[in-house]
């Protein structure tokens, strides 16, 4: 016997390829993959994300103050989408994660600035994401000094040549060190449930046709409701205890400060494990073997890692990729997880980011029961 | 429920892309008999049976099953009907006594664990019971699925291919099973390819490419083939007798040349022109003799009519 013969191993290279070719899902991956990646990575996130929300609580309406917010939306790092007309409703705004930013220009702005008063400019920050607010962040001071040195000419320019004519200061709520890793840790529960999760009870329906077992299971009176949630329940307890172990590891690993009640964000969570078991589910309905629901778990998964604002801020992708990121329960999981946890957030407060996990649940359990087989036609 | 029948369906037919599996078939089942299902490879046997058992919907036709129709009522029809898969369904990753359990659980049983010890009892499994069932032999996996699809007490059990794989002694075991079930007044559809088996059932039906060849008992069927059979053995022990099936079978008259052991069986549908073709080799050399046919050469003899019948 030789060691190596060319008949031999072209006899393997040549089964692979029949074998590579029958398996249409496989191929799928070996192209859809990075297709999916360069569009994703290539057009969609950005780490340095602009047109970020931000909104305006004005009490001056001073041609230094008007110029001000044209130089905020001229510099591409703000679009100024909000104009709450109280302290409250521009905090209510922050909370809700319906803006970055809210910029409070005080009473008599433009007056106090040509008396040479240094008026206070007030640039509020949501920090959960220290790398989505933190460039907007930095660069607004020379944006307010390039706004100010427009204005600023003729008798008034005097004003320009000592130090900045306003007091420009940034308030970084929530996580004013700007700490990633309290971003990132509450994040890591959504993704980590969502990749397991949806990939473990994908597994399970796959598994029964793969063995055999599943004809036993469909020649009893048993009902598909019943299969299903029955292959869901176990798994929500495994859930749990993946939350706690993160949950602890937050707050004694990484000390990550635990603003909102940690009932309730168990409590909420029910809906968002439920979902992405139900995703599981579904998925086992539709894959041919385990492989194959494996494989179509990364499907679902990669997007939910990249466009629901774990990796990369939400705020500043394009549209279309903002809105494929709205379908996903982990996006708005995200941002129930980081209100409660870092804002503090209440059951009132975190309902707008709730009924979309519902609805993504409700849709897909629907889809999974139709495709659900009774029989094996 | 209908008299003394158990299953009565007309014209069922199945087609799987295109391709028509199952062909208008017809069965009478009546209540305690052991029906027997026969038929070469991909004759329709099991997509016949889960149809039968709401697993399948059929294409086209009628019938009745435990008084039930086959395509509307197919959710009253489970509860009534032990279904024991060709390959073995049950859980390989539970003990026998968890599989029967979870079984009795969803059958909705009351006191499933009394009726898992009584299983457990007449199915001799007890010294199995706390062993993962990916672990037992062919025969005790069997054991254990007739167990389990008739906890249940169905009036009818479907079975296919139940006894495929198992040693002689297993089979022997299991249709002493089957047969006591049915004395009890179960009905049992049994599919197999053993001829032992087959003429241990009551009543038995012939499958080809989908289509019913014949049905009754085993003298009916084979009385209906009309065949007739000769034995030819040699008379000096040494001389083989290969020579002589290769110069038998092209001749006319002669349908079949079968060896069994040192012996060749020739067959033909037509008596007289078998002892013609016979005759120039009636030498003293070799002792020919009429014998009973068998029922293995009646289906063989079917399954090739219906061969030509579709060239």
């Amino acid at each position: 016997m030789r060691m190596f013969d060319c008949k031999r191993f072209a006899a393997m290279v040549g089964k692979e390829f029949v074998q590579m070719r029958r398996d249409r899902l496989t191929f799928a991956m070996l192209i859809g993959i990075p297709l999916i990646q360069l569009i994703l990575f290539g057009y969609a996130i950005n780490s340095d994300p602009r047109h970020l929300p931000a909104g305006v609580l004005s009490a001056d309406n001073s041609r230094f103050a008007r110029s001000i917010v044209a130089g905020m939306q001229t510099s591409t790092f703000f679009d100024i989408t909000r104009h709450p007309s109280t302290r409250a409703e521009a905090d209510r705004l922050l909370r809700d994660g319906d803006v970055l930013f809210v910029l409070t220009i005080p009473e008599n702005f433009g007056r106090d600035l040509l008396r040479g008063d240094r008026p206070v400019l007030l640039l509020t920050a949501d920090a959960t994401d220290p790398l989505a607010s933190g460039r907007a962040a930095m660069a607004f001071p020379e944006i307010v000094r390039l706004a100010l040195a427009r204005e600023l000419t003729g008798p008034d320019a005097d004003l320009n040549q000592t130090e900045p004519p306003v007091d420009v200061r940034i308030h970084n709520l929530y996580n004013p060190e700007g700490e990633t890793q309290y971003n990132i840790v509450p994040g890591l529960m959504g993704v980590i449930l969502t990749l397991t999760l949806v990939m473990i009870t994908s597994l399970a329906i796959t598994r029964e046709s793969e063995r055999g077992t599943m004809e036993h299971l469909l020649s009893t009176p048993i009902r598909p409701l019943e299969v299903m949630l029955g292959k869901i329940v176990p798994y929500i307890l495994a859930g749990y205890i993946q939350m706690t172990l993160i949950a602890a590891a937050a707050r004694f690993l990484f000390n990550v400060p635990m603003q909102g009640s940690v009932i309730l964000t168990f409590a909420l969570s029910l809906v968002f494990i439920g979902a992405n078991l139900s995703v599981g589910v579904t998925i086992s309905t539709v894959a041919r073997n385990q492989l194959q629901a494996v494989q179509i778990s990364i499907f679902f998964f990669m997007p939910s890692l990249l466009l629901s604002g774990f990796m990369f801020p939400f705020k500043g992708m394009p549209d279309w990729a903002q809105a494929i990121g709205s379908i996903l329960p982990l996006t708005h999981y995200l941002l129930l997880i980081r209100g409660i946890l870092l804002k503090g957030n209440g059951f009132m407060d975190s309902l707008p980011h709730l009924w979309p996990i519902l609805v993504f649940w409700a849709a897909v359990v629907a889809a999974g029961l139709k495709q659900f087989r009774r029989t094996l036609d | 429920m209908n008299g003394g029948t158990v299953i009565d369906v007309h014209g069922l037919t199945k087609a799987f892309d295109g391709k028509t599996v199952v062909d208008g078939l017809d069965m009478t089942i009546r209540r305690g008999e052991i029906y027997g299902f026969l038929g070469p490879n991909g004759s329709g046997k099991t997509t016949s049976i889960r149809m039968l058992c709401g697993l399948l919907t059929p294409d086209a036709g009628s019938g009745v099953c435990l008084g039930f129709d086959v395509i509307r009522e197919s959710d009253k029809i489970k509860p009534h009907v032990g279904y024991m898969t060709q390959k073995f369904s049950l859980y390989e990753d539970l003990t026998v006594r968890e599989n029967l359990l979870f079984t009795a659980r969803i059958f909705g049983l009351a006191d499933p664990n009394r009726l898992v010890d009584g299983c457990i009892e007449r199915m001799g499994l007890g010294p199995f019971e706390h062993r993962l069932a990916g672990n037992l032999s062919g025969g005790w996996k069997q054991r254990l699925s007739l167990g389990a699809c008739t906890l249940h007490s169905p009036d009818l059990l479907l079975l296919d291919e139940p006894t495929a794989g198992v040693d002689p002694g297993a089979r022997r075991d299991f249709w002493d099973h089957v047969h006591a079930l049915a004395a009890e007044g179960i009905t049992a559809l049994i599919s197999t390819h053993y001829m032992d088996e087959a003429e241990r059932c009551h009543r038995l039906a012939y499958l080809a490419y989908g289509r019913l060849l014949a049905s009754g008992t085993v003298e009916e069927i084979v009385e209906g083939a009309g065949l007739t059979t000769w034995s030819v053995a040699s008379r000096n022990p040494g001389a083989g007798l290969h020579g002589l099936t290769e110069r038998l079978r092209p001749l006319p008259g002669v349908d079949q040349v079968v060896a069994f052991g040192n012996t060749l069986h020739v067959s033909g549908r037509d008596a007289a022109p078998l002892e013609r073709a016979i005759a120039p080799f009636r030498t003293d050399g070799l002792a020919w003799t009429i014998i009973d046919t068998s029922l293995e050469e009646v289906f063989i003899d079917l399954m090739r009519q219906s061969r030509d019948g579709l060239k």
